[in-house]
């Protein structure tokens, strides 16, 4: 299998008329590397895929894949091989002639092209289920068939389009184990689009977040989860409450912030912002779900909260409690389930701690909307 | 009650649909094989095949057969191809062009065929003297123009058979192709031309049976090369004969045939299609699917080996069988019916004189003494109505003929009209 190689966005614009569908994305993808591009539907995800597999010619910049730019290269002449959206699996060939597809191109005889589509199948525990069509497959097995002839062409550069949309939740679940095993398999650099963050946060290497044609941000997952550069990044990526107010008091990286509701609260500022907070600036703190505790009741400072419960919920592994926050929005808290008792407390008023660190503030923006 | 009433006059109006949409068929299929030389069904005389063998020895019409398959073949090809890059061409076009192109593309469709003919017939005769060439150029040739003329439309009816299945094509797939190294014309004839295959087919019978039956167009353009059509319509301005008849014949069996190999074969595939859904992987893979035989749960694929058992037998039949003796006791009927006939009308004759001599002293001359069938029944003999050409004798058709119980509905005599 031939080894990974780098993909590199330069400056990349891409308009469609009047509009920008991408904007000034600069990425660089490490050989080898699993890397997800995560965003809503409609944010340019596909667009930036097309453009690196050579589908779309960008407006401006470069895309550079193993360190060449590939301006004027068609994309059956680029390294890389694309897993649509809707699979695209030639409906009239069999299985094993869909995954050998790439090497009847260049010409390989039956008996090759069949020993090859074989070896696939056996890798995607398909064995035997050449001769079917792909229409006699389950959604599943289309899947790894996709990948299959995807992979046949031995491309140096894999992109998928949100492979996994169409499954199952189960399926989803385990085709994610799945995909990263043959990702670490064939070694080969993994481009990944999806707008489920689950899916980006347990497979990737590296995330890139978009935002309506923007990348806010890219790190690894634990950065984009803990760190996160924006507040839209912050409210994508898993759950998260929100805290609006004005910063009062900066002292290196954190801060004090006037919250409309909940007096004032100390955050640390996110690694992206330190330095571009001022005092009177609007300001928005992010606190997740998992990171609130609940304290003796009526306790005050610069790290509780206090809010009157209106709901209550019992997932399994976690208690949620959803108590009134600021701007309609409902301050969520999960406590983990250890096997303690669990009175209700819905109508009374309750009181929040968290550690500071676990705070991330921000200049205020624009949030993902659910 | 009244269900059953109205389940009554259902069948009864389906009755009458398909003996008004098949009864011409079948009256048209037993003049062919019934011996008068005006295509009759009644009365049955003799059964005959000899209409075919006048067919197959008609050099007109053979050739204007040969003609219609040479034009018919080189308008599938022309308007299949025509039709293929209309249709690509639409789904690639910005889509605000997409009507306007649409209905430009489908106008031949709605001109008159004549206007067709007529222009393309001016048009290569501008280009050909533009050329410079002389009337026997290839641009003057029949064959070229009348391929040329007929597809003009009928590439337009091709490319809404191509257009119907291109829309359920998804780019997406070329798009694979290109992606896994394929350059354009790989893709195009690895992945799209076998997706287009079965309207491609569609579209090239659809094609043939246009230019087989046009005649609108070709009548400008035919030149030195009439089709089948155009020696029909010629053949039926000087009389019909039974040959006609026995032409149609073999065309309605043909179709038929076509019609019930291509219902066995959809029907066929649907089988296998469902024995391989329930085949498990294991019968896959070492090809042991027990597939479904041509003939089981297949009644299109019966009802074709019937009939074609049914042709052999006819065509058998007819190498060995010889109507000669029935046409000739026909023959010597018919005579004996006459000078029975002659007989009475001369008796009749002689009463009248009698009664006329007995009146007047002086009789008048006898005219037509000698009166024979022939100048008396002359009147019915259709031969004197259509001048059909080599009228194997004189075979005075008895009147009674006409007078049968039917009063003559089915004679094709009085259809004529319409057969014209
Ligand atoms: N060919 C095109 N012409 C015009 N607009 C397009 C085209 N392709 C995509 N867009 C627009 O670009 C934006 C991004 O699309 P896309 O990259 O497909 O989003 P996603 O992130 O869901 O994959 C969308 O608003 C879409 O409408
Ligand atoms: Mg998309």
């Amino acid at each position: 299998m031939s080894a990974g190689v780098g993909v590199d966005l330069e400056n990349l614009w891409i308009r469609f008329g009047d509009f920008v569908a991408v904007r000034d994305a600069n990425v660089n993808i490490k050989g080898g590397d699993f890397f997800s591009f995560l965003g809503p539907s409609g944010c340019g995800k596909t667009t930036i895929l097309r453009a690196v597999s050579g589908f779309l010619d960008p407006s401006e910049g470069n895309v550079l894949i193993g360190g060449k730019n590939m301006k004027g290269v068609g994309p059956n002449k680029r390294p890389t091989a694309l897993i649509f959206q809707n699979l695209a699996l030639f409906p009239l060939m069999k299985v094993w002639e869909n995954i050998a597809f790439s090497m009847e191109i260049k010409g390989a005889s039956a008996a090759e092209r069949r020993k090859r589509a074989d070896e696939l199948l056996e890798m995607i525990a398909l064995e035997g289920q050449g001769d079917k069509l792909p229409s006699e497959l389950s959604g599943g097995q289309r899947q790894r068939v996709a990948i299959a002839r995807a992979l046949c062409a031995e491309p140096h550069v894999l992109l998928l389009d949100e492979p996994l949309s169409a499954l199952d939740l189960k399926l989803r679940q385990h085709m994610r184990t799945e995909l990263r095993e043959i990702q670490q398999r064939v070694g080969i650099t993994f481009i990944y689009i999806t707008h489920d963050q689950g899916e980006a946060l347990t497979m990737s290497d590296s995330i890139a977040v978009m935002r309506a044609g923007v990348i806010d941000q890219i790190g690894d997952g634990k950065t984009i989860y803990n760190d996160p550069a924006t507040p839209f990044a912050a409210s994508f990526v898993g759950e998260n409450n929100v805290f609006r107010g004005k910063v009062k008091q900066v002292s290196g990286d954190r801060v004090l912030v006037q919250s409309n509701r909940s007096g004032e609260l100390l955050a640390r500022v996110s690694t992206a912002n330190v330095g571009k907070m001022k005092e009177g600036d609007s300001a928005m703190i992010f606190i997740r779900p998992e990171a609130l505790e609940l304290a003796k009741t009526g306790t005050e400072g610069d790290h509780y909260v206090s809010a009157r419960v209106v709901n209550e919920e019992f997932e399994g592994n976690v208690f949620n409690i959803f108590m009134e926050g600021d701007g309609g929005k409902e301050i969520k808290v999960s406590l983990p389930n250890h096997g303690q008792s669990f009175d209700s407390h819905k109508g009374e008023t309750m009181t929040l701690r968290y550690d500071v660190k676990n705070a991330v503030a921000m200049p205020a923006g624009v949030l993902a909307t659910e | 009650m009244n269900l059953s009433f109205l389940r009554l006059s259902v069948w009864i109006y389906l009755a009458i649909f398909f003996a008004y949409l098949l009864g011409p068929l079948v009256i048209m299929a037993v003049t062919a094989f019934n011996s008068p030389s005006f295509p009759s069904a009644t009365p049955w005389e003799c059964l005959t095949f000899e209409w075919f063998s006048a067919l197959f020895q008609d050099t007109r019409i053979l050739n204007g057969i040969k003609n219609s398959i040479i034009i018919g073949a080189g308008t599938v090809v022309l308007s299949v191809l025509m039709g293929l890059a209309g249709a690509l061409m639409l789904t690639q076009i910005w889509p605000k062009l997409r009507a306007t192109y649409y209905t430009v593309i489908i106008a031949p469709i709605l001109i008159p065929g004549v206007v067709l003919g007529i222009s393309t017939l001016v048009f290569w005769d501008r280009i050909n003297r533009m050329v410079g060439l002389g009337p026997d150029s290839v641009l003057s040739s029949g064959l070229f123009l009348t391929i040329l003329g007929q597809s003009t439309f009928i590439a337009s009816y091709c490319m809404l058979v191509l257009v119907a299945r291109l829309q359920r094509y998804d780019t997406a797939l070329t798009e694979a192709a290109l992606d896994l190294g394929a350059t354009h014309a790989q893709a195009f004839r690895k992945v799209l031309l076998p997706f287009m295959r079965p309207a491609i087919a569609s579209a090239a019978v659809l094609a043939f049976l246009a230019s087989f039956e046009n005649y609108n167009t070709t009548t400008f353009t035919f030149g030195e090369y009439p089709t089948l059509t155009i020696e029909l319509a010629q053949k039926v301005r000087y009389g019909i004969s039974p040959a006609i008849s026995a032409l149609a014949f073999i065309i309605v069996i043909l179709t038929v045939f076509a019609a019930l190999t291509n219902e066995a074969a959809i029907r066929r595939r649907e089988l296998v299609a469902a024995a391989r859904r329930e085949a498990t992987v294991a019968e896959l893979s070492g090809g042991g699917v027990k597939l479904p035989g041509f003939l089981s749960g297949n009644a299109a694929a019966g009802l074709l080996v019937a009939l074609a058992i049914a042709t052999i037998v006819v065509v058998g039949t007819a190498t060995v069988y010889s109507p000669d003796q029935c046409i000739t006791d026909i023959r010597e009927q018919k005579r004996i019916e006459a000078d029975l006939r002659a007989e009475e009308l001369r008796r009749k004759r002689d009463e009248e004189r009698k009664l006329k001599a007995a009146e007047e002293p002086a009789p008048a001359a006898p005219t037509g003494t000698g009166t024979s069938s022939g100048s008396f029944g002359g009147v019915f003999d259709p031969n004197a109505l259509q001048n059909a050409p080599a009228a194997p004798e004189a075979e005075a058709n008895p009147p009674a003929g006409n007078n049968s119980g039917f009063g003559g509905v089915f004679d094709p005599n009085a259809l004529k009209g319409t057969d014209n």
